[in-house]
Protein backbone atom coordinates (compact mmCIF):
# COMPACT_ATOMS: atom_id res chain seq x y z
CA UNK A 1 0.00 0.00 0.00
CA UNK A 2 2.96 2.19 0.61
CA UNK A 3 5.03 4.00 -2.07
CA UNK A 4 8.76 3.20 -2.53
CA UNK A 5 11.35 6.49 -2.04
CA UNK A 6 12.41 6.19 -5.68
CA UNK A 7 9.11 7.44 -7.11
CA UNK A 8 6.67 9.96 -5.82
CA UNK A 9 4.32 9.17 -2.95
CA UNK A 10 1.16 9.37 -5.05
CA UNK A 11 2.50 7.12 -7.87
CA UNK A 12 1.69 3.26 -7.51
CA UNK A 13 4.72 0.89 -8.84
CA UNK A 14 3.35 1.31 -12.64
CA UNK A 15 3.33 4.95 -12.34
CA UNK A 16 -0.45 5.30 -12.37
CA UNK A 17 -2.13 7.59 -9.54
CA UNK A 18 -2.50 5.35 -6.25
CA UNK A 19 -5.59 3.95 -5.11
CA UNK A 20 -5.21 5.79 -1.58
CA UNK A 21 -4.52 8.94 -3.44
CA UNK A 22 -7.59 9.02 -5.51
CA UNK A 23 -9.33 8.17 -2.50
CA UNK A 24 -8.10 11.02 -0.12
CA UNK A 25 -9.13 13.47 -3.23
CA UNK A 26 -12.36 11.77 -3.94
CA UNK A 27 -13.00 11.83 -0.04
CA UNK A 28 -12.41 16.10 0.12
CA UNK A 29 -13.70 16.80 -2.93
CA UNK A 30 -17.32 15.12 -1.57
CA UNK A 31 -16.68 16.52 1.57
CA UNK A 32 -16.32 20.12 0.21
CA UNK A 33 -18.77 19.89 -2.07
CA UNK A 34 -21.31 18.53 0.76
CA UNK A 35 -21.11 21.68 2.77
CA UNK A 36 -20.57 24.31 -0.33
CA UNK A 37 -23.68 23.46 -1.89
CA UNK A 38 -26.63 25.54 -2.20
CA UNK A 39 -29.34 22.80 -1.77
CA UNK A 40 -30.02 21.52 0.94
CA UNK A 41 -31.08 17.98 -1.47
CA UNK A 42 -27.16 18.20 -3.12
CA UNK A 43 -25.96 18.62 0.39
CA UNK A 44 -27.48 15.33 1.37
CA UNK A 45 -26.27 13.26 -1.76
CA UNK A 46 -23.18 14.18 -1.12
CA UNK A 47 -23.17 13.20 2.29
CA UNK A 48 -24.11 9.74 1.41
CA UNK A 49 -21.46 9.57 -1.38
CA UNK A 50 -18.72 11.13 1.45
CA UNK A 51 -20.08 7.98 3.09
CA UNK A 52 -19.58 5.47 0.26
CA UNK A 53 -15.93 6.74 -0.18
CA UNK A 54 -15.29 6.81 3.11
CA UNK A 55 -16.54 3.19 3.33
CA UNK A 56 -13.91 2.06 0.31
CA UNK A 57 -11.28 4.32 2.55
CA UNK A 58 -12.23 1.59 5.01
CA UNK A 59 -11.72 -1.52 3.17
CA UNK A 60 -8.17 -0.06 2.02
CA UNK A 61 -7.25 0.58 5.79
CA UNK A 62 -8.34 -3.22 6.18
CA UNK A 63 -11.45 -2.63 8.34
CA UNK A 64 -13.89 -4.37 5.87
CA UNK A 65 -16.79 -4.92 8.80
CA UNK A 66 -16.25 -1.06 10.02
CA UNK A 67 -16.60 -0.40 5.90
CA UNK A 68 -19.54 -2.59 5.80
CA UNK A 69 -21.29 -1.01 7.93
CA UNK A 70 -20.36 2.66 7.17
CA UNK A 71 -22.02 1.57 3.83
CA UNK A 72 -25.14 0.69 4.59
CA UNK A 73 -26.25 2.53 7.77
CA UNK A 74 -24.58 5.74 6.89
CA UNK A 75 -24.63 5.71 2.83
CA UNK A 76 -28.14 3.94 3.22
CA UNK A 77 -30.54 5.03 6.61
CA UNK A 78 -28.61 7.72 7.60
CA UNK A 79 -28.83 9.83 4.10
CA UNK A 80 -32.89 8.37 3.84
CA UNK A 81 -33.61 10.20 7.46
CA UNK A 82 -31.79 13.45 6.24
CA UNK A 83 -34.13 13.41 2.75
CA UNK A 84 -37.17 12.98 4.35
CA UNK A 85 -36.37 15.89 7.27
CA UNK A 86 -35.64 17.99 3.99
CA UNK A 87 -38.90 16.39 2.10
CA UNK A 88 -41.31 17.71 5.15
CA UNK A 89 -38.81 21.14 5.58
CA UNK A 90 -39.23 22.45 2.15
CA UNK A 91 -42.42 23.38 1.13
CA UNK A 92 -43.33 22.75 -2.30
CA UNK A 93 -46.22 23.72 -4.81
CA UNK A 94 -47.90 21.12 -6.52
CA UNK A 95 -46.76 23.20 -9.69
CA UNK A 96 -42.75 23.73 -8.44
CA UNK A 97 -43.02 19.68 -7.76
CA UNK A 98 -44.21 18.74 -11.24
CA UNK A 99 -41.52 21.01 -12.65
CA UNK A 100 -39.07 20.07 -11.10
CA UNK A 101 -39.44 15.97 -11.67
CA UNK A 102 -39.79 17.19 -15.39
CA UNK A 103 -36.47 18.75 -14.92
CA UNK A 104 -34.77 15.91 -13.38
CA UNK A 105 -36.25 13.48 -15.59
CA UNK A 106 -34.24 15.23 -18.24
CA UNK A 107 -31.22 15.87 -16.77
CA UNK A 108 -31.02 11.73 -15.44
CA UNK A 109 -31.17 9.93 -18.87
CA UNK A 110 -27.35 9.50 -18.96
CA UNK A 111 -27.47 7.64 -15.45
CA UNK A 112 -28.30 4.35 -16.68
CA UNK A 113 -26.26 4.50 -19.61
CA UNK A 114 -23.46 5.37 -16.88
CA UNK A 115 -24.43 2.56 -14.76
CA UNK A 116 -24.27 -0.15 -17.78
CA UNK A 117 -20.73 1.36 -18.76
CA UNK A 118 -19.19 1.21 -15.23
CA UNK A 119 -20.85 -2.15 -14.64
CA UNK A 120 -19.26 -3.66 -18.11
CA UNK A 121 -15.72 -2.32 -16.90
CA UNK A 122 -15.81 -4.05 -13.47
CA UNK A 123 -17.32 -7.09 -15.15
CA UNK A 124 -14.34 -6.86 -17.27
CA UNK A 125 -11.34 -6.57 -15.50
CA UNK A 126 -12.96 -9.10 -12.77
CA UNK A 127 -9.65 -11.86 -12.62
CA UNK A 128 -9.83 -15.60 -10.30
CA UNK A 129 -7.17 -13.29 -7.84
CA UNK A 130 -9.63 -9.82 -7.80
CA UNK A 131 -12.92 -11.66 -7.74
CA UNK A 132 -14.61 -8.01 -6.27
CA UNK A 133 -16.22 -10.38 -3.79
CA UNK A 134 -14.92 -11.16 -0.24
CA UNK A 135 -14.16 -14.18 0.15
CA UNK A 136 -14.06 -14.67 4.28
CA UNK A 137 -13.89 -12.53 7.07
CA UNK A 138 -11.54 -12.26 9.95
CA UNK A 139 -13.39 -13.56 13.17
CA UNK A 140 -11.61 -11.52 14.99
CA UNK A 141 -13.96 -8.01 15.31
CA UNK A 142 -16.86 -10.97 16.07
CA UNK A 143 -14.83 -12.09 19.19
CA UNK A 144 -13.66 -8.82 20.19
CA UNK A 145 -17.27 -7.54 20.32
CA UNK A 146 -18.64 -10.46 22.15
CA UNK A 147 -15.94 -11.32 24.04
CA UNK A 148 -13.87 -8.67 25.42
CA UNK A 149 -16.06 -5.53 24.58
CA UNK A 150 -19.38 -6.73 26.32
CA UNK A 151 -20.19 -3.09 27.81
CA UNK A 152 -20.14 -1.80 23.94
CA UNK A 153 -22.95 -3.81 23.32
CA UNK A 154 -24.76 -2.98 26.50
CA UNK A 155 -24.22 0.72 25.58
CA UNK A 156 -24.92 -0.11 22.47
CA UNK A 157 -28.28 -1.78 23.28
CA UNK A 158 -29.28 1.88 25.66
CA UNK A 159 -28.54 4.10 23.47
CA UNK A 160 -30.75 2.10 21.16
CA UNK A 161 -33.42 2.01 23.31
CA UNK A 162 -33.12 5.82 24.22
CA UNK A 163 -33.49 6.29 20.54
CA UNK A 164 -36.56 4.62 20.32
CA UNK A 165 -38.03 5.94 23.41
CA UNK A 166 -37.03 9.50 21.98
CA UNK A 167 -38.82 8.94 18.67
CA UNK A 168 -41.63 7.89 20.25
CA UNK A 169 -42.11 11.17 22.28
CA UNK A 170 -41.33 13.11 19.80
CA UNK A 171 -44.00 11.66 17.47
CA UNK A 172 -46.84 11.69 20.32
CA UNK A 173 -45.49 15.45 21.11
CA UNK A 174 -46.32 15.79 17.12
CA UNK A 175 -49.70 14.15 17.37
CA UNK A 176 -51.19 16.30 20.49
CA UNK B 1 3.89 0.06 14.22
CA UNK B 2 7.16 2.47 12.98
CA UNK B 3 6.97 1.30 9.91
CA UNK B 4 3.41 2.36 9.02
CA UNK B 5 4.43 5.90 10.55
CA UNK B 6 7.44 6.35 8.52
CA UNK B 7 4.61 5.24 5.05
CA UNK B 8 3.03 8.06 3.00
CA UNK B 9 0.11 6.02 3.20
CA UNK B 10 -0.38 6.49 6.70
CA UNK B 11 0.25 10.19 6.19
CA UNK B 12 -2.13 10.54 3.79
CA UNK B 13 -5.09 9.14 5.12
CA UNK B 14 -4.30 11.15 8.39
CA UNK B 15 -4.42 13.88 6.47
CA UNK B 16 -8.03 13.22 5.10
CA UNK B 17 -9.45 12.37 8.39
CA UNK B 18 -7.80 15.61 9.56
CA UNK B 19 -9.21 17.86 7.01
CA UNK B 20 -12.42 16.39 7.23
CA UNK B 21 -12.46 17.09 10.87
CA UNK B 22 -11.63 20.54 9.89
CA UNK B 23 -14.40 20.55 6.83
CA UNK B 24 -17.04 19.48 9.48
CA UNK B 25 -16.23 22.22 11.82
CA UNK B 26 -16.01 25.14 9.56
CA UNK B 27 -19.45 24.13 8.22
CA UNK B 28 -20.50 23.99 11.83
CA UNK B 29 -19.68 27.57 12.68
CA UNK B 30 -20.69 29.22 9.76
CA UNK B 31 -24.21 26.99 9.36
CA UNK B 32 -27.58 28.87 9.70
CA UNK B 33 -29.62 26.34 9.06
CA UNK B 34 -30.24 22.84 11.39
CA UNK B 35 -30.25 20.24 8.70
CA UNK B 36 -26.71 21.74 7.38
CA UNK B 37 -25.67 21.72 11.10
CA UNK B 38 -26.41 18.15 11.61
CA UNK B 39 -24.27 17.18 7.88
CA UNK B 40 -21.38 19.39 9.46
CA UNK B 41 -21.68 17.20 12.77
CA UNK B 42 -22.10 14.12 10.26
CA UNK B 43 -18.64 14.89 8.57
CA UNK B 44 -17.01 15.53 12.12
CA UNK B 45 -17.57 11.90 12.99
CA UNK B 46 -16.68 10.80 9.43
CA UNK B 47 -13.12 12.38 10.34
CA UNK B 48 -13.14 10.28 13.54
CA UNK B 49 -14.18 7.31 11.83
CA UNK B 50 -10.98 7.01 9.40
CA UNK B 51 -9.20 8.37 12.44
CA UNK B 52 -9.99 5.33 14.26
CA UNK B 53 -9.53 2.89 11.69
CA UNK B 54 -5.86 4.32 10.98
CA UNK B 55 -5.11 3.93 14.73
CA UNK B 56 -5.51 0.05 14.35
CA UNK B 57 -3.48 -0.16 11.48
CA UNK B 58 -0.99 1.68 12.90
CA UNK B 59 -1.60 -0.17 16.36
CA UNK B 60 -2.26 -3.68 14.70
CA UNK B 61 -5.31 -3.72 17.10
CA UNK B 62 -8.37 -3.55 13.79
CA UNK B 63 -10.51 -6.09 15.99
CA UNK B 64 -10.87 -3.09 18.53
CA UNK B 65 -10.32 -0.48 16.01
CA UNK B 66 -13.19 -1.73 14.07
CA UNK B 67 -15.79 -2.27 17.14
CA UNK B 68 -14.88 1.33 18.21
CA UNK B 69 -16.37 2.02 14.94
CA UNK B 70 -18.85 0.16 15.01
CA UNK B 71 -20.42 1.50 18.21
CA UNK B 72 -19.31 4.48 16.95
CA UNK B 73 -21.83 4.45 13.50
CA UNK B 74 -24.30 3.05 16.17
CA UNK B 75 -23.88 6.38 18.08
CA UNK B 76 -23.77 8.11 15.18
CA UNK B 77 -27.29 6.79 13.67
CA UNK B 78 -29.35 7.19 16.51
CA UNK B 79 -28.00 11.04 17.34
CA UNK B 80 -28.81 11.52 13.54
CA UNK B 81 -32.68 10.52 14.14
CA UNK B 82 -33.18 11.82 17.47
CA UNK B 83 -32.06 15.04 15.99
CA UNK B 84 -33.76 15.04 12.92
CA UNK B 85 -36.94 14.38 14.72
CA UNK B 86 -36.04 17.88 16.75
CA UNK B 87 -35.42 19.72 14.24
CA UNK B 88 -38.84 18.34 12.25
CA UNK B 89 -40.66 19.01 16.31
CA UNK B 90 -39.60 22.73 15.65
CA UNK B 91 -39.93 22.72 12.28
CA UNK B 92 -43.85 22.21 13.31
CA UNK B 93 -44.09 24.43 15.93
CA UNK B 94 -42.25 27.42 14.13
CA UNK B 95 -42.12 26.90 10.98
CA UNK B 96 -38.45 27.26 10.36
CA UNK B 97 -34.90 25.83 10.29
CA UNK B 98 -32.84 28.58 10.92
CA UNK B 99 -30.56 28.18 13.85
CA UNK B 100 -31.49 31.50 14.69
CA UNK B 101 -34.44 29.69 16.03
CA UNK B 102 -31.99 28.43 18.87
CA UNK B 103 -31.60 31.80 21.01
CA UNK B 104 -35.50 31.32 20.98
CA UNK B 105 -36.17 27.84 21.98
CA UNK B 106 -35.53 28.54 25.98
CA UNK B 107 -37.94 31.21 25.90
Amino acid sequence: MGSANTRPAYRDAHGKIDMDTLLVLALLLASVWTVSTARLLRSVIGLGLTSAVLAAALFRLEAPLAGVFELSVCAALVSVIFVMTVAVTQRLTKDDLSARQRQMLKRSWPIPLLVAVVAVVIFRHRTPANPFFATGISTDVRSMLWNERQLDLVGEMLVLLAGAFATVMLFKEAKK
Amino acid sequence: MTGILSSSFFWLYAFGALALVAIGAFAMLVAMNLVRLLIAIEMLIKGVTLFLALAGLASGNRGLAQSAIVTLIVIEVVLMIVANGLVLGLFRQRGTISTQLLNEVKE
